[in-house]
């Protein structure tokens, strides 16, 4: 069994520290997992993107050029990756970004306005955070409580407890958006 | 101690704290400079040396020096960065002194790009700087192969007096897998006392040079130095097979990274049925000749293709292990490009002519 994520948007969205985390989660649960960044010659504020596989087994290639599950923060993201989605996977989008979905049908989309929930809780930078919550939520790729223990691990040494509230208090809400149906499903 | 999630090249950094090193010398280049990064803070934790120099040229002649002097010694580049200090290289091991060098190599030639290639194959196992030397030529493929193949490295190195370069591709520097530095330890060190430059109150000098004008005093070298790499080919050939038990019908050669794209393209060919397997050298100097002649000489095996990101250089040691006794294919990527399992399972097909071709 192994399954696959490709996290990608821009340069300071955090979407490297997203698959990390989610990486992190992986291993917590005693799985093979393996990380990789897109180091191409990118600009500042250009794109970024990586992807995270977890295995029960040795992981062979590194590169998935057709991942089972993408999320989209921005739209240039969407229209590299969006083909890209295995038939049958899960396309998530970030809908406060991108306002068009994927003209696919053979795929799953789900909405998430990662920038609006993370805005409203005035947490705008951690809207990373807010689409880990969904992502685990939606695709259950890692187990919610194992994710919610390695961001206690994670942002719990930091400024007395009170990035690892703000940091829960998006990816709750995150998980909130999928589970009670904010995060609709189009078409 | 628990694994850590960590990137190849901090894991490097971290394996050569392990092995004992003392000393490492840099200059930055992508995609490796992670490994600087990394040590730059931990060196001074544990009371060793971090220079970043004003070249490769310096860096290099640098580890001459160190390493001259005793000290356990290494430092990692990338493809341009290696050319440059190819020169100490050729100095280092005419020498005999043992040292270190990393290179995560980026696709060229030339400048070329920084995305993940294996063209230095043909430059890390042949020479590459001038003379009648040998490095000892590691290759991993993946982050915790990485780790424990830097800790050997160390120990090679002074085994046989002779520097030992790992080469990983720009993947392998830059993705993160978990790693178990648990159990590992320095390996012993090499007592250098009858050699080293330490300084000489109280005894002979010790002088460390390369230059030996007599033609019968470079020979004896030179047959000494062939003797030390004869014995590589017989004690540290190292590579691992992969399904090639069952009498498969292809059997597929790479390393590094290009080997785990294969493992996969393996596996998804064995679900269909088709028997492939894979052969990946570990040690690509020494070259593991016998092993993979005897792999590739099983009756079962109709063909043989090398799989590399690069335009064919594995393959010339592929070619000569076989000594033309089966077919022999190729199939490259280059620019940075790393071939996809559905590319390399096309061609497999295409190989034993069951489906639809290749590239």
């Amino acid at each position: 069994m192994q399954r696959e994520v490709t996290f990608a948007g821009f340069g300071g969205q955090g979407i490297m520290t997203a698959g990390k985390l989610l990486a992190l989660a992986g291993m917590a649960e005693g799985k093979e997992v393996a990380w990789i960044p897109s180091y191409g010659p990118e600009m500042r504020g250009g794109t970024a993107y990586c992807t995270v596989v977890i295995a029960d087994r040795l992981i062979g290639s590194p590169i998935v050029n057709d991942p089972e599950n993408v999320f989209v923060f921005n739209r240039p993201s969407l229209e590299k990756f969006g083909p890209r989605v295995r038939p049958g996977g899960v396309l998530l989008i970030n809908s406060s970004l991108i306002d068009v979905r994927s003209d696919r049908q053979d795929i799953v989309q789900v909405c998430v306005p990662c920038n609006d929930i993370a805005n409203a809780l005035k947490n705008g930078r951690s809207i990373n955070l807010v689409g880990l919550g969904a992502f685990v939520a939606r695709t259950g790729m890692v187990g919610l409580d194992t994710q919610r223990a390695v961001l206690e691990r994670e942002f719990g040494k930091k400024g007395k407890g009170e990035a690892l509230r703000a940091a829960s208090e998006v990816f709750e809400a995150g998980v909130r958006a999928v589970l009670e149906g904010q995060g609709a499903k189009t078409p | 101690m628990a694994k850590k999630l960590m990137k190849g090249n901090e894991a490097i950094g971290e394996a050569a704290i392990v092995a004992g090193a003392q000393a490492y010398f840099c200059y930055p280049i992508t995609p490796q400079t992670e490994v600087a990064e990394y040590l730059a803070k931990r060196m001074p934790e544990v009371g060793g040396v971090f220079v970043q120099a004003e070249s490769e040229l310096a860096a290099s002649q640098m580890i001459f020096g160190a390493a001259a002097a005793g000290a356990r010694v290494f430092t990692t580049s990338s493809s341009p960065g290696i050319s440059l200090m190819s020169e100490a290289m050729s100095y280092i091991a005419a020498a005999e002194l043992p040292a270190v060098f990393i290179n995560i190599i980026r696709c060229g030639p030339g400048l070329g790009g920084i995305l993940p290639s294996q063209g230095d194959y043909l430059q890390a196992t042949k020479g590459g700087g001038h003379g009648d030397y040998r490095f000892l030529v590691l290759a991993p493929s993946t982050i915790q192969e990485t780790v424990d193949l830097t800790i050997e490295a160390f120990r090679l190195a002074d085994k046989y007096r002779n520097p030992v370069m790992l080469i990983g591709d720009g993947l392998i520097g830059q993705m993160m897998e978990p790693v178990d530095f648990e159990g590992r330890t320095a390996p012993p060190r090499l007592d250098t006392s009858g050699w080293a430059t330490t300084g000489c109150a109280g005894r002979e000098p010790h002088i460390v040079k390369t230059l030996f004008l007599d033609p019968n005093v470079l020979e004896q070298r030179n047959r000494k130095m062939r003797d030390k790499y004869e014995q590589m080919k017989r004690e540290e050939v190292r590579f691992e097979t992969y399904l090639c038990d069952d009498a498969p019908e292809l059997l597929v050669a790479a390393y590094g990274t290009t080997a785990r794209v294969v493992r996969t393209a393996v596996d998804r060919l064995r679900e269909e049925g088709v028997k492939v397997g894979m052969f990946r050298p570990i040690s690509v100097f020494p070259f593991p000749d016998e092993p993979l002649r005897q792999q590739a000489l099983v009756p079962s095996v109709k063909a043989v293709l090398v799989v590399e990101m690069s335009m064919g250089q594995m393959l010339e040691d592929v070619e000569r292990a076989l000594q033309g006794r089966r077919p022999l294919h190729f199939f490259g990527r280059g620019g940075g490009n790393v071939p996809a399992p559905e590319e390399l399972v096309r061609e497999c097909r295409r190989l034993l002519g069951n489906g639809q071709g290749g590239r």
